[in-house]
């Protein structure tokens, strides 16, 4: 292996890398969003940029999620590409129009005539005690919406991949990142979020699910954080002789059913671990795949690491509590057994 | 009408407690996360974004309310709190997450509550507008007296959601009163690159009702352009506007390096630190003695050393009570 090839990059470092390749090639492509300018991203997404491609195509934004995510709409539509950031997702609540009835539906209602090329990029859950307004995933209900495709890596060579795919995309794609796998210095990062990037621009396609780890006994899948605790509960299995396979979504939308319903057709059972809340959301969906499809694959009845459903407490005893972690998941494996 | 002796010890009081409860906070912030800095850890884990600077505009403000009235605060309350009179033993077990918290670890600093001084938070900016304006409705509507005032920062006034209630308060005629604290800074972006005007008062002509701004983070002023406004809602006249210029003394939250800060500023803040600034007023005015205000400053003190001493000594919030009070009981 040569030196270059065991470069390491933090998610954070991999999307700005992405960005940054971009926009030295497409002149269209430019990035709005609060404090992505000087500070680089509250979660270091945006640094390097202002610096290379100054104010211009780096634009700091008034606090006013509603202007500037609907002016990406309209910026979009009249042939610009823009990435925007909405700092937290839990911040959809003032803005979810420009998402949801604009962004992700005017492709539909010109008939194709209108694209939307624009990235959504935003922040991703919990665990280090920010209370309720700052802690969610919201993947269900991003996912759930028609019209915008919903990527959430798990580690920096897939983020640097869907970052450059969602960029070149001609349709809207919401890009969650998880505060948890970011690489910040002042928040704890998962180690195993932090991997080789390569320097050159390249895609990952978007749509497509990853077995991470394989397996026989138990497939376990999850998205962004919840990959991390699945592969770290696989370890712990595998001591005890049980053979964990790990299915690593990386976009929600559009889902890889085939590759899910090829690895619980191999082990005949299914654990989906979710930071999301529990009810009416990815957890069930993912469980719904199989079974719709054929069910007899199933040799026990499939369980879920889900957030439950109340809102996500500050303290942290209470918080640690409701997030999924590995013990549950091999707890959720132990009841199967004994089911 | 300047602030009465009363008015001005209980203000230079309030000013006092709430940067000591700031400082003890921010010393106890730090344990547990060095030498890695890591906001999780520690016995006040999560983000803090504390008030030292901005105390002119809580006391000014709040001495003219009543438990009675509605206060709402954003992700930055804690001097909104102290002078509105939240409990402070109870707001400081939860700032630790306890169980003898206001909300028993739920909530956590960005989200203060005490529904006995009818205080309430959010931590999304703008959102404390609709709530007190309904609450200014609620009380026309029961023709129960009460005004409610929405503290924002600058930065709010650029979210749609703050348009919204000013038009609906003033089109309703509601005794509710907008305080914007003007600190110059939403995290990195300053108020001059986001703003299209630079006095926030000025919009208040949009919405048909009166506006003033204060400078100089001047308590007295402030004090003055309060009691008119809050005197005028609560006479049926409707809402007003105010903007004070104030000084942000900490990073936005803690750990924040403050890089985009031009060089000096922040010094230049420190001069105009206005509690040393209140005080040698009050001094030079007769209005109190040095001993006077000694005294009031232990008492402020000691009253913060209790506050944190019952948040360390009060239990965890229990791990399962996270599934309680999702709907009212
Ligand atoms: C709707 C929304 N957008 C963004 C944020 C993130 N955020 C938290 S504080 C802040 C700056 C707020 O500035 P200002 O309103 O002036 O208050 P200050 O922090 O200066 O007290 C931002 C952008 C948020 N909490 N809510």
């Amino acid at each position: 292996m040569t030196k270059s090839n065991e470069r390491k990059l933090t998610i954070a470092r991999a999307m700005a890398e992405a960005t940054a390749q971009e926009m030295r090639i497409d002149p269209k492509v430019f990035v709005m969003g609060e404090d992505i300018g000087p500070l680089g991203g509250v979660y270091g997404n945006t640094r390097g940029l202002i610096e290379e491609f100054g104010a211009e195509r780096i634009r700091d934004t008034p606090i006013s999620e509603t202007a500037f995510i609907g002016a990406a709409v309209g910026a979009a539509q009249d042939g610009m590409r823009p990435v925007v950031e909405l700092m937290f997702v839990d911040f959809f609540g003032v803005c979810f129009d420009a998402i949801y009835n604009l962004m992700a539906k005017n492709t539909y209602f010109s008939g194709g005539k209108f694209k939307v090329p624009m990235v959504l990029m935003t922040s991703t859950g919990g665990g280090y005690s920010d209370g309720g307004q700052h802690s969610q995933c919201l993947y269900g209900t991003f996912a759930h919406l028609p019209g915008m495709k919903v990527v959430a890596p798990s580690n920096a060579y897939d983020a640097k991949g869907l970052m450059t795919a969602a960029m070149r995309d001609d349709s809207p794609v919401v890009y969650m990142y998880h505060k948890g796998l970011q690489g910040m210095g002042w928040l704890g990062t998962e180690a195993g979020a932090t991997v080789h990037v390569p320097e050159e621009s390249y895609t990952l396609e978007i749509g497509k699910a990853k077995v991470v780890r394989e397996g026989k006994d138990v497939s376990i899948v999850s998205v962004g954080m919840g990959v991390h605790n699945a592969l770290k509960a696989a370890k712990t299995l595998e001591a005890q002789g049980v053979s964990a396979e790990v299915v690593d979504l990386v976009s929600l939308v559009p889902l890889d059913r085939e590759t899910i319903r090829a690895s619980v057709a191999k082990t005949g059972r299914l654990i989906v671990v979710d930071e999301d809340y529990m009810s009416y959301g990815l957890s069930g969906e993912i469980i719904a795949s199989v079974t719709e499809h054929d069910i007899s694959v199933l040799k026990s009845a499939p369980k879920r690491v889900a957030f439950p459903d109340v809102p996500i407490p500050f303290a942290r005893v209470m918080e640690q509590f409701c997030l999924p972690n590995p013990d549950k998941i091999v707890a959720a494996w132990d009841e199967m057994k004994a089911a | 009408m300047s602030p009465t002796r009363e008015d001005q010890h209980w203000m230079y009081c309030n000013m006092v407690t709430s940067r000591r409860f700031e400082e003890a906070i921010a010393k106890i912030y730090f344990e547990g996360k060095s030498p890695a800095f890591n906001m999780a850890n520690g016995p006040i884990p999560g983000e803090m974004h504390l008030s030292d600077g901005q105390e002119p505009v809580a006391v000014g403000v709040c001495a003219h309310l009543t438990p009675e009235d509605v206060v709402t605060a954003t992700h930055r309350p804690h001097h909104q709190a102290i002078a509105k009179g939240v409990d402070l033993d109870k707001m400081a077990a939860e700032i630790f997450g306890k169980a003898t918290g206001l909300s028993g670890g739920r909530g956590g600093h960005m989200h203060i509550f005490d529904a006995d001084v009818n205080f309430a938070c959010s931590g999304i900016i703008a959102q404390g507008m609709g709530p007190a304006v309904g609450a200014a409705l609620s009380r026309k509507m029961q023709g129960k007296s009460g005004v409610a005032v929405a503290f924002v920062g600058e930065g709010a006034v650029n979210q749609g959601g703050w348009h919204e209630a000013m038009n609906l308060a003033a089109v309703w005629n509601l005794p509710f009163v907008c305080v914007i604290e003007d600190n110059a800074w939403g995290i990195s972006v300053s108020k001059e690159t986001s703003s299209a005007v630079a006095n926030n008062a000025d919009r208040a002509a949009a919405y048909g009702i009166p506006g003033k701004r204060i400078e100089g983070n001047d308590p007295y002023a402030i004090h003055e352009a309060a009691g008119e406004a809050i005197a005028r809602a609560r006479a049926g006249n409707g809402p007003s506007l105010i903007e004070v210029e104030t000084y942000r003394l900490a990073g936005h939250f803690m750990g924040d390096a403050e890089g985009y800060r031009p060089e000096g500023e922040k010094d230049a803040l420190f001069e105009k630190d206005p509690i040393p600034k209140m005080r040698a007023r009050m001094i030079g005015d007769g209005m109190a003695s040095e001993e006077e205000l000694d005294r009031i400053e232990a008492e402020a003190a000691a009253r913060v050393d209790a506050a944190i001493k019952f948040a360390r000594e009060s239990d965890d919030a229990a791990p399962e009570d996270a599934l309680t009070r999702v709907f009212a009981a």
